[in-house]
């Protein structure tokens, strides 16, 4: 028992900065930029893979919100990033190709579609959820390619070029202005996220993980709670797939694909749910490790993945972030 | 037009099985009512009924004479109607403090809230430190709920329960699970509760029932026997021999 912590000192009410900063640890965070952009000078060459990197960080953030936090399983997050990927394009090839407008359509479009399908499957539990999720990511998909007029079917929608960042920032070919592009939305993703699981809407996701039975007994209706968190997390998802469209200025209906869903489930079970962090850590292993697997082995990678996943989930079921924690208990334990 | 809880005429049958049969119960605000019968007599299924856990198959319960029928279980708790679990269902990954700062935070409407930190509001903070007070729980405050011995879980149910400010507290065998030792805190907290709540408590300790109700209803199959004062049911044969296990000489 811990007889001081942060919620023992005394509350001013009033919200300060200062205690704010103290109370977490915001070296982690610098650390993690400061790696981030270390790769950037690092790897000059392999920037569109950074990049991508950092856009499914923020992709698997957005599902750290319903998964990790609120404990919805969902098989088809995809459906989410692929809905505000299209919007993004479509909307670049038709309205205006300024890249920041084109994200808020992919975070409003993620989100209407979000809170529509979440209307459905935050009325179901466990398996359905994740039938009902896969089979909506599914239909999207179907429409995405039969639709050819509009989302360009099969061989993906293209022919928009993206404008200057702020009308300043011009895309370059290598990927440069992409990078800090990306990073920026991450941050950006990230703070807000943070602040969003501190809150009292935070408390009551997890709290509604932990025992949807108290959490009805206390008066919260749970239901419309869920639909706000999957909204929320359509919205961040959109983001993620609205950046996939302009930096890569193509979308396929790839972007619906269940092995992606089922790819980024896998990213948050690696890194560890429910902590953010985990999102971030279970991401640039999963992919790091896919990617020079990869390139070693183009046949058998899934192998090394599926190793991976099988180390991590035995040794360490909470994720790789709960792995100081692992190693003090098996240290301390006497022998 | 009558203030507290008024249950009328409830059914309530499992397929083919009745296990509420037309109960009429009044619970004014004050009411320290105990609900007694045998296992299986249908107390946890009356209690889940009022509280809209489950609905009924036929009958009406009014809340300060207003038809409550309707409403779901979130919107009968923001009416004034709080119950705790016959087995604890806490968060057990939330620390003590953490389970009353999300009762009150619902309490008060505020879990919709984003920018803010859940525990930035100082007149909540203090009303946490004053219930934990209360309920001599100050100490176990930042411990996880998982790390806690029943007894003290039951304690924090009790406390998040009453930090809904309910009108109607309804209370399904709070003691069951505790150690005798300790059964007294139990006791001690419903003693301590509000005169105006209006409690209705199930429990199969005869003691703790003689200590804090002063009418008491017995259910059996679903159906009320009787009901009467402490005194009254002690003295009942029927009650004797069907609950407190004597047999007929
Ligand atoms: N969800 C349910 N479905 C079918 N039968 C149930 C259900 N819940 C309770 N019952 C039955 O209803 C009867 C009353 O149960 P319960 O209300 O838990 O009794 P008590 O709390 O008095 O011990 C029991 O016979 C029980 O098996
Ligand atoms: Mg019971």
């Amino acid at each position: 028992m811990s007889n001081i912590s942060p919620n023992t000192i005394p509350n001013t009410g009033k919200f300060s900065w200062i205690k704010y900063l103290k109370d977490r640890p915001l070296w982690v965070d610098l650390a993690l930029i400061a790696m981030a952009v270390a790769c950037y000078f690092l790897f000059p060459y392999s920037l569109a893979f950074v990049t991508r990197v950092l856009i499914v960080m923020i992709f698997v953030l957005s599902l750290d919100l319903v998964l990790g936090y609120a404990g919805v399983a969902t098989l088809g997050h995809a459906a989410l990033f692929g809905t505000g990927a299209y919007a993004a394009g479509l909307f670049a090839l038709h309205a205006t190709a300024s890249p920041i407008l084109g994200l808020l359509v992919g975070a409003c479009a993620a989100s209407v579609v979000a809170f529509v399908s979440g209307l459905l499957l935050m009325r179901a539990h466990g398996l359905t959820v994740l039938m009902l999720s896969i089979a909506f990511a599914e239909v999207l998909q179907e429409i995405s390619n039969q639709a050819g007029s509009i989302t360009g079917g099969a061989d993906g929608l293209a022919g928009f070029i993206m404008n200057p960042i702020l009308g300043i920032f011009e895309f370059d070919f290598i990927g440069q202005t992409g990078f800090w592009y990306v990073l920026a939305v991450l941050i950006a993703v990230f703070i807000f996220l943070k602040m969003v699981v501190a809150s009292p809407f935070g408390l009551a996701a997890r709290g509604i993980h932990q025992s949807v039975v108290r959490m009805r007994a206390i008066g919260t209706g749970v239901y419309w709670k869920l639909v706000a968190i999957y909204t929320l997390s359509g919205a961040i998802a959109g983001i993620a797939g609205a950046l996939s469209a302009q930096i890569t200025e193509l979308v396929s209906p790839e972007v619906f694909a269940t092995s992606f869903s089922a790819e980024v489930v896998i990213m948050l079970i690696l890194g560890g749910m429910g902590r953010l962090y985990g999102a971030i850590i279970g991401t640039a292993l999963f992919m790091v490790v896919h990617h020079t697997a990869a390139s070693v082995d183009p046949f058998n990678w899934l192998f090394v993945i599926g190793g991976l996943v099988l180390v991590v989930v035995f040794f360490v079921p909470a994720g790789l972030l709960a792995l100081p924690a692992e190693i003090k208990r098996r240290m301390g334990r006497p022998t | 037009m009558s203030a507290g809880l008024q249950v009328k005429n409830l059914n309530k049958n499992f397929g083919g099985i009745t296990v509420a049969s037309n109960i009429n119960i009044d619970l004014p605000p004050g009411a320290r009512t105990a609900l007694i019968g045998p296992n299986g007599a249908g107390k946890t299924t009356f209690a889940n009924l009022i509280t809209g856990i489950l609905p009924p198959s036929s009958g009406e319960i009014y809340l300060d004479g207003k038809n409550i029928s309707g409403l779901n279980e979130a919107a009968r708790v923001k009416a004034g109607i709080a119950k705790t679990f016959q087995i604890t269902t806490l968060f057990k990954e939330l620390n003590v403090r953490e389970h009353l700062r999300l009762a009150i935070l619902e309490r008060n409407g505020f879990t919709s809230r984003l920018f803010r930190r859940a525990n930035s509001d100082a007149a909540i903070e203090a009303e946490i430190d004053e219930r934990l007070d209360q309920m001599n729980l100050s100490k176990l405050a930042d411990m996880a709920i998982n790390n806690m011995a029943y007894g003290q879980q039951r304690l924090v149910e009790l406390a998040m329960t009453l930090a809904l400010k309910p009108r109607i507290l309804i209370l399904d065998e709070p003691a069951a699970g505790v150690p005798s030792s300790e059964s007294y805190l139990i006791i001690e907290a419903v003693a301590k509760l509000d005169r105006d709540l209006a409690v209705l408590i199930i429990e199969h300790d005869m003691k703790l029932v003689f200590e804090v109700a002063n009418s008491i209803i017995v259910l059996v199959n679903g159906e009320i026997l009787t009901e009467g004062t402490p005194a009254e049911i002690s003295a009942n044969p029927q009650v004797r021999s069907l609950y407190l296990g004597e047999r007929h000489e």
